[in-house]
């Protein structure tokens, strides 16, 4: 039986040592993992969680991060409780292997400290692998702060293993700004942790020999589609378990999660989409416009960034007075618009509102966004509101030196 | 299919082509991939012998993948001392035998690797690699001698 770990009710934690203590609450059976900056005190501190007898379970450590995530395949398939940390490289080693989890339904918990990929090398924060991730099949939840670090990890457990969602979850957060950033954290005791989180089912597990199973078949083009078919729609369905456990979450703490976030977005004229601990600086920045020059000014976060809120999106983007949205994306693009500005798009364009739409790229490696370049953006859209059209390239980069870049121009106005 | 001497084999071994069983939509496959090998729990498989386990249809074991031989191990039990040296080394547990005894060939599963007759230590093999084409009476009328070892 693992010691017990005395709490206050008031901690103060940054987003890894958050993210680390869920992970202890959960009492996971299998730990595998490769440490890898910035969420590399995740892995440190389960590690001595468990060198100190806090946790009763299994800390693997393997030779690199594709092994990390196999091990937590062949344990999860097994039948245990799984879950493991990563950043960047270590993500992208990690990616032919998270195809293999969602596949096979293993609902596996990942904490990734999001982080820029090489390269140029750089170990700093922006989404480029989280967006690497959105093909996956995984769940991916987006913390902006450490007590949501930690609030969405015990969340994770409870929607991935729900036997009607039976999916991987990502719980993201990001590099430095939130991973290293300490503040006040409120975390349950132990006891009420694991009875939100429960006790692990195991589904199809390889070790009830009284019914053996293949895990991992192969399947060509008589099975395939029909596979991929029935996963696709269970992480489309999850959706309402992850707002019945955002619901539970809320009775049991007063704090509340919605897939889609949203602010001041009753009365907005223009509206800022964006992901991270960045929508914290949009939320001062357009409190402060408000108060400034009265421009009604509204934020909206995907929470839930897989499977993607077209729905709350849309309910969200829907209004008679709002003129234009600008989707910020900090992933560089790839020869393409911003993931952000292509799914809030495509969620926008079948509402009645349908405002205009424009991207910037941000943030690339860490790079800084202030509350100013924030209303710089957000006046922007009131010109392109007044104007009836995008007055600028539709995408454009926010914070980078040099002459101004930008692409494609509207050709509705 | 066919098995070579007198080998015991369930119903449903090699029953239908790989890739015949039945079609069913995205509502009706199993979650995850998941194949379960039996219609029933079974207590301790490796104390059951394959005919008497209720193998799924989805068990590799109902599937015959004759198909993908061309050349097939023919088996002599007028030669085989049961040193169980093919059962052991054999990839694709196509050897059959009971109570340490060698009954023949699973030719529903057998690739035609021909480990079985690399390994057979008699003189002459009691397993040659002939082609798919040959009967197995006519393989056994042309086995050759023992040799004599070289002085």
């Amino acid at each position: 039986m693992a010691e017990k770990f005395e709490l206050n009710e008031v901690e103060v934690w940054d987003g890894n040592y958050a993210a680390s203590q869920a992970l202890r609450q959960a009492q996971i059976d299998v730990v595998a993992a490769y440490p890898i900056t910035p969420s590399t005190p995740i892995v440190e501190n389960y590690g001595a969680y468990q060198a100190n007898g806090y946790v009763d379970g299994e800390f693997v450590m393997v030779e690199s991060e594709h092994a990390a995530m196999s091990g937590c395949i062949g344990a999860a398939a097994a039948g245990g409780r799984v879950a493991t940390a990563t950043s960047s490289q270590g993500f992208a080693l990690m990616a032919e292997v998270l195809y293999q989890a969602s596949g096979m339904r293993l609902p596996i918990v990942l904490t990734v400290v999001n982080r820029a990929l090489a390269s140029p090398l750089n170990v700093r924060g922006d989404h480029s692998d989280m967006y690497l991730g959105r093909d996956s099949g995984w769940i991916q939840l987006d913390a902006y702060n450490s007590q949501e670090a930690y609030d969405l990890t015990l969340c994770a457990f409870k929607i991935g293993e729900h036997l009607d969602v039976r999916l991987p979850v990502m719980v993201h957060q990001d590099g430095f700004t939130t991973s290293h950033k300490a503040q006040n954290v409120r975390p349950l005791t132990d006891e009420v942790a694991y009875n939100f989180i429960g006790d692990y089912v195991p589904v199809d597990d390889m070790l009830d020999f009284t019914r053996p199973v293949t895990h991992g078949a192969q399947t060509e083009e008589d099975w395939h589609y029909e596979h991929k078919a029935k996963q696709h729609k269970a992480l489309m369905d999850s959706r309402s378990v992850i707002d019945q456990v955002f619901a539970e979450f809320k009775e049991l703490t007063g704090r509340e999660y919605k897939r889609v976030e949203s602010y001041m977005m009753e009365d907005a004229e223009v509206a800022m989409v964006l992901l991270g601990s960045s929508v914290e600086t949009a939320v001062l920045a357009a409190k402060q416009l408000r108060e400034e020059t009265g421009l009604k000014v509204g934020i909206v976060s995907p929470r839930c960034f897989r499977p993607f809120p077209y729905d709350l999106i849309r309910d969200e983007l829907d209004r008679e007075g709002l003129k234009a949205v600008v989707c910020m994306d900090k992933s560089a693009p790839g020869g393409a618009m911003g993931t952000l500005f292509n799914e809030v798009s495509a969620a926008a364009y079948t509402t009645k509102a349908r405002p205009i739409i424009s991207n910037y790229i941000y943030g690339l490696g860490g790079r800084d966004f202030s509350i100013d370049e924030a209303k710089r953006i957000m006046n922007e859209q009131k010109a392109h509101a007044d104007a009836g059209y995008i007055t600028t390239n539709i995408q454009q980069f926010s914070g980078v030196r040099g002459p101004k870049l930008g692409f494609f121009e509207t050709r509705r106005g | 299919m066919s098995m070579t001497g007198s080998a015991a084999g369930t119903d449903k071994r090699g029953i239908r082509e790989l890739g015949a069983e039945e079609k069913v939509g995205w509502d009706a496959v199993p979650q995850g991939v998941v194949l379960t090998s039996f219609d029933e729990l079974i207590d301790n498989a490796a104390l059951v012998k394959p005919e008497d386990r209720s193998y799924s249809d989805f068990n590799s074991y109902t599937a015959t993948v004759a198909s993908w031989r061309v050349i097939k191990p023919v088996y002599n039990r007028d030669i085989c001392i049961d040193c169980q040296n093919c059962w052991v080394w054999c990839p694709d547990t196509s050897i059959i035998s009971r109570d340490k005894q060698m009954l023949g060939i699973d030719y529903d599963h057998c690739k035609g690797c021909g480990v079985c007759v690399e390994v057979c230590p008699t003189n002459p093999k009691s397993l040659l690699m002939f082609s798919e084409a040959v009967d197995n009476d006519e393989a056994l009328a042309s086995w050759p001698e023992k040799k004599k070892k070289a002085k």
